[in-house]
């Protein structure tokens, strides 16, 4: 007994009383490769402070700062998703910093047309991303299909059940991708792409992570994925290829200091330390292989790694507000008419390209009036069930941040909207293939 | 009535008190805050738009019909493999018993969601037999693609559950009943329809029981499929997408728990119904094996065995594979993985050993009382607390971790030095009490068995509540207690859904934790699937060491 007792006292002890060296508590949605290899060096550099890392998925973590904003427990949110930052900020959670000028001199204002850092100071790029595909070349090679170039291949009928994504709603950067999307193309062009794509997907997984997964593993040929899950992979000797679509965005990742946390002082040198040339070296690392935001850094890059400031990256004018302010409609609209109605999706459009493909080949008297059906059955599972004007406008996108009943009428109204077009789509394509007979 | 009796009574009051006022801390008080969310609007008035709302949207609707659905499906499935084993464990004895009792728990020790992404190498899309059958035949069977693939892994991950409970039923079975029908003529089908069945019934709907509600509250592995339509997924989803105000996600918890609650209570009826406790203790009935019989049951076995572990296999291939990309087997192999995580990140696995065991304890301690409160006493009150004990079984892992951040976030515990959210003592504390029903179960399961008129005897011989609870009742549910903690110990090691959401820092995070961690990052699903093959491992022994010393008794840890 007694024995028992000093062995808990000694746990007690190793748990509770190890706070006396100063810590630096990090919340972040980075892989561990990342933040191990970033805990390392800082601990190295700076002796005396402690890396504490809290892993959460990007919105999982502004759900927990928001949870703890009384007695904050976090000192730093690093995360690849701008919209984050700017959620928090709007919540007032991020403090105001002013890294050092000799710091602060190396990085420029802007990527593209995105500024990297938060012209308020209150979050800071740390590396740039830019979104695209990455493919597994065993698995093209055995379905005997070509590698993608553009998001608009995504809806090759030749791609049915071979694609894979994450829901944005659980990764911040799938919906950075799908805000890149809309932003390039437009609303009703984008969704048209999205529910196109949606239909050709064989899994839309549940972690950001899953995609790289299945790609690698060869569960799926292709995959929409932000760039260094794509560069990391083949840096480690996988059988994948990785490109950028020529319309794509190219969006710093982030660093901000939470407001009122445990350790502002070691919070500000972490800061510090990720913007120095010895921390934005570190991104150069095969399994981190991340785009550093100081430009002459480029210079002592490996062989063949992509420059967003010397290639022309981009093509599309992030409006991060726009995508921020909308985040949670654009998210919640996804889920309800492609991630829960997939299985929907998918049969209707496998009827459609059935249909399309017997109507190619049909010398039948009727096939113009097939023609016709495919195409109405097309049009309906095309189509996104509210207007982008609506989609912005404050009171739908505030009823998402409250518990009125609208949030709960839009999300039915659009099932319903999902499954009715793609119940009566599956049957418009159904009878355009009797028509080809 | 008498001095001694009436003071007996005091304590025992007392102790059921200080129980109901622990358990509504840390149960019914911070699910309680959780709940009121899905019944109260903008303004804190009570509402039931909420739930109106959810039975109008036909997401909801499915999700409903498909938990019910795939939850049925995973019991019948279960009950098949497990009921030929718990027969064999139960009912023979031969060499490699002991080897076989170890290997049939092994399925609990895997996480579901590292089983389900084992299972995915093997029997996934461009798993081995699917691009074996490619190769040869030009065809691929969809095992793993939706409520099929939750199924598949769910069954294999809870059938234990089943096995375990329907052993401990079919050994207690006094074998003067069997024998007295055998000499009036019955044997054969007709004796176990008759005679065996009806005995072993409260074990097998106790476990079956165990395995729905296991079912229905998993996240893992629906969550690794990809496959959104169900309720725990969607609740999940909702909470930690939209954050703590989705009203939706609090709402489907809610019909997560009426759901679970209802089959418990049904089950429970069921149970009390059909009584079979046994008067007199008699040797175990088993046969030695041999002949034609032998080769009978180890092809049950082997095959059982065979696809129940295939999980295992998955995973320790890829704990040695480096590069693994649509072949059959890995390009190349390493060892890195281990290195990784025996050296350089150690701290995962002790962590692991010290709650688990901890929580298993504690839970032993509490679970034991309680039955013994319930099945022993009459003190009023005795049934809120075997509602409230019972509880944590119908509430999902998410629900209580965030009616713990809601609660101890933010006010520094006595004793605990900071807030209870940023020590470890929350991860103990959340095991304990979602294991809690586990032990209670075991062990009111084991006393219920030990007939009443054996403690009366003792009674009467003179002997005081405490003596005959100590020297009659404890030796004959030893067995019970040890089976429950081990349940205890062996759920908690692959405790997922809480752990996400409590673990402070990663350096206090358990296997699972850490399993999840590895398998998030992009070059780390052989480690991840090294530091599983280091749980399944740990625990086995755990397992084996447990029979061991149990097996030379009377009984064995399953085999009151």
């Amino acid at each position: 007994m007694k024995k028992g007792i000093l062995l808990i006292g000694a746990l007690w002890f190793m748990f509770v009383g190890n706070a006396i060296a100063k810590d630096v508590v990090i919340v972040t949605s980075f892989p561990k490769e990342l933040f191990e290899t970033y805990k390392k060096t800082f601990e190295a550099k700076h002796p005396g402070v402690n890396v504490v890392v809290n892993s959460k998925q990007t919105n999982a973590g502004v759900t927990y700062l928001r949870e703890t904003r009384a007695k904050p427990e976090a000192d730093i949110f690093w995360v690849s998703a701008p919209d984050a930052f700017q959620t928090l900020d709007s919540d007032g959670l991020l403090e105001k910093y002013a890294p050092p000028k000799e710091i602060m001199a190396k990085i420029p204002a802007k990527i593209g047309n995105f500024p990297i850092h938060d012209p308020e100071g209150k979050y800071f790029g740390f590396a740039i991303s830019g979104y695209g595909l990455m493919w597994n070349k065993n698995y093209l090679k055995a379905h005997k299909l070509p590698a993608p170039k553009e998001w608009t291949d995504l809806t090759d009928p030749r791609y049915y059940n071979h694609l894979v994504i994450s829901a944005p709603s659980r990764s911040g950067t799938t919906h950075l991708t799908i805000e890149t999307i809309l932003q390039a193309y437009g609303w009703d062009k984008g969704w048209a792409l999205l529910l196109n794509s949606g239909g050709n997907m064989g899994s839309i997984t549940e972690r950001s992570f899953g995609v790289p997964e299945a790609v690698i593993s060869g569960q799926y040929g292709i995959g929409v994925v932000i760039d260094f899950f794509g560069l990391s992979a083949i840096a480690s000797g996988q059988p994948v290829e990785f490109a950028y679509p020529s319309l794509t965005s190219v969006v710093p990742a982030s660093v901000g200091i939470v407001k009122g946390g445990p350790n502002p002082q070691e919070a500000r040198m972490f800061v510090d330390y990720l913007l120095s040339e010895a921390g934005q070296t570190v991104l150069f690392a095969p399994e981190i292989a991340r785009l550093p935001v100081i430009p002459e850094l480029y210079a002592k890059a490996p062989k063949d790694y992509p420059n967003p400031f010397k290639r022309k990256l981009g093509g599309v004018e992030f409006n991060d507000q726009l995508s921020s302010s909308r985040r949670d409609v654009v998210n919640s609209l996804y889920d309800h008419i492609i991630t829960y109605r997939h299985r929907e999706l998918r049969d209707a459009w496998k009827a459609v390209y059935g249909a399309e493909a017997a109507l190619g080949k049909s010398k039948s008297p009727q096939a113009a009036q097939g023609r016709n059906l495919a195409a109405e059955a097309r049009k309906l599972l095309t189509q996104a069930p509210i207007s982008d004007k609506r989609a912005a406008d404050k009171e739908v996108t505030g009823a998402f941040r409250s518990k009125s009943g609208l949030k709960s009428q839009l999300e039915t109204e659009w099932e319903n909207f999902a499954r009715g077009n793609y119940g009566k789509a599956k049957e418009l394509a159904e009878k355009a293939l009797a028509a080809a007979r | 009535m008498s001095g001694p009796r009436a003071s007996i009574d005091a304590w025992q009051g007392a102790i059921l008190a200080l129980l109901l006022a622990v358990l509504c801390a840390f149960i019914v008080y911070p699910v309680g805050r959780v709940l009121w969310i899905s019944l109260s609007d903008d303004q804190s008035n009570l509402t039931l738009l909420h739930f109106a709302n959810f039975f109008r949207r036909p997401l909801f609707r499915d999700a409903l019909w498909n938990t019910l659905w795939s939850g049925f499906l995973v019991v019948l499935f279960s009950a098949l493999f497990a009921l030929p084993l718990a027969y064999v464990l139960a009912r023979y004895e031969f060499r490699g018993k002991l080897l076989l009792q170890t290997a049939a728990t092994l399925p609990l020790v895997i996480p579901p969601f590292v089983g389900a992404v084992a299972l995915q190498l093997i029997l996934g899309r461009s798993g081995m037999v699917n691009l074996l059958l490619m190769q040869g035949f030009g065809v691929s069977i969809p095992f793993m693609e939706g409520l099929a693939g939750v199924v598949l892994v769910q069954t294999l991950h809870f059938f234990p559950f089943i096995m375990l409970n329907t052993v401990v039923s079919l050994a207690n079975i006094d074998s003067s009943l069997e024998e007295a029908a055998q000499n009036l003529g019955c044997h054969g089908l007709r004796l176990f329809r008759r005679v065996t069945l009806p005995l072993m019934l409260p074990g097998f709907i106790a476990g079956s029981l165990l395995t729905f509600i296991r079912a229905i509250d998993d996240l893992g592995t629906p969550l690794m499929l990809n496959y959104k339509n169900l309720l725990a997924p969607q609740a999940y989803l909702r909470i930690t997408t939209i954050g703590m105000d989705d009203v939706d996600g609090y709402v489907v918890c809610v019909v997560l728990v009426v759901l679970s609650l209802a089959a418990l209570l049904a089950a429970r009826k069921y149970l009390s119904l059909a009584e079979y406790a046994t008067v007199q203790r008699a040797a175990p009935i088993t046969e030695k094996l041999q002949g034609a019989t032998s080769a009978l049951v180890w092809l049950v076995i082997v095959i059982v065995l065979g696809i129940s572990l295939l999980p295992h296999i998955g995973i320790a291939v890829l704990s040695f594979a480096k590069v693994w990309s649509f072949t059959l087997l890995p390009e190349t192999y390493t060892l890195g993985h281990y290195h990784e995580i025996l050296f350089r990140v150690p701290h995962f696995v002790i962590n692991t050993l010290i709650y688990t065991l901890l929580a298993a304890a504690i839970d032993i301690v509490l679970g034991a009382t309680i039955a013994y409160l319930l099945l022993r006493t009459r003190l009023p009150g005795r049934n809120l607390l075997d509602a409230i004990a019972t509880l944590p079984l119908a509430i999902p892992g998410v629900v209580l971790a965030v009616g713990y951040l809601r609660v101890f976030h933010g006010w520094d515990f006595p004793g605990a030095g900071g807030p209870l959210t940023s020590s470890w003592m929350i991860l103990v504390i959340a095991y304990t009490m979602r294991r809690l029903p586990y032990t209670v179960r075991a062990c009111y399961a084991a006393l219920q068995q030990v007939h009443l008129a054996l403690e009366e005897s003792a009674q009467n011989l003179g002997a005081n509540r405490w003596r005959t609870f100590v020297k009659i009742t404890l030796p004959m549910i030893t067995g019970g207690l040890i089976a429950g903690g081990l349940i205890a110990f062996i759920t908690s090691c692959v405790e997922l859904a809480s752990t996400i959401m409590l673990v402070p820092r990663i350096e206090l995070g358990p296997i699972s934790y850490g399993i999840y961690l590895y398998m998030q990052s992009p070059l780390g699903r052989g480690a991840g699937a090294a530091l599983g093959v280091v749980a399944i491992l740990l625990v086995s022994a755990g397992t084996y060491l447990t029979h061991r010393v149990f097996g030379g008794r009377a009984g064995s840890a399953f085999r009151i």
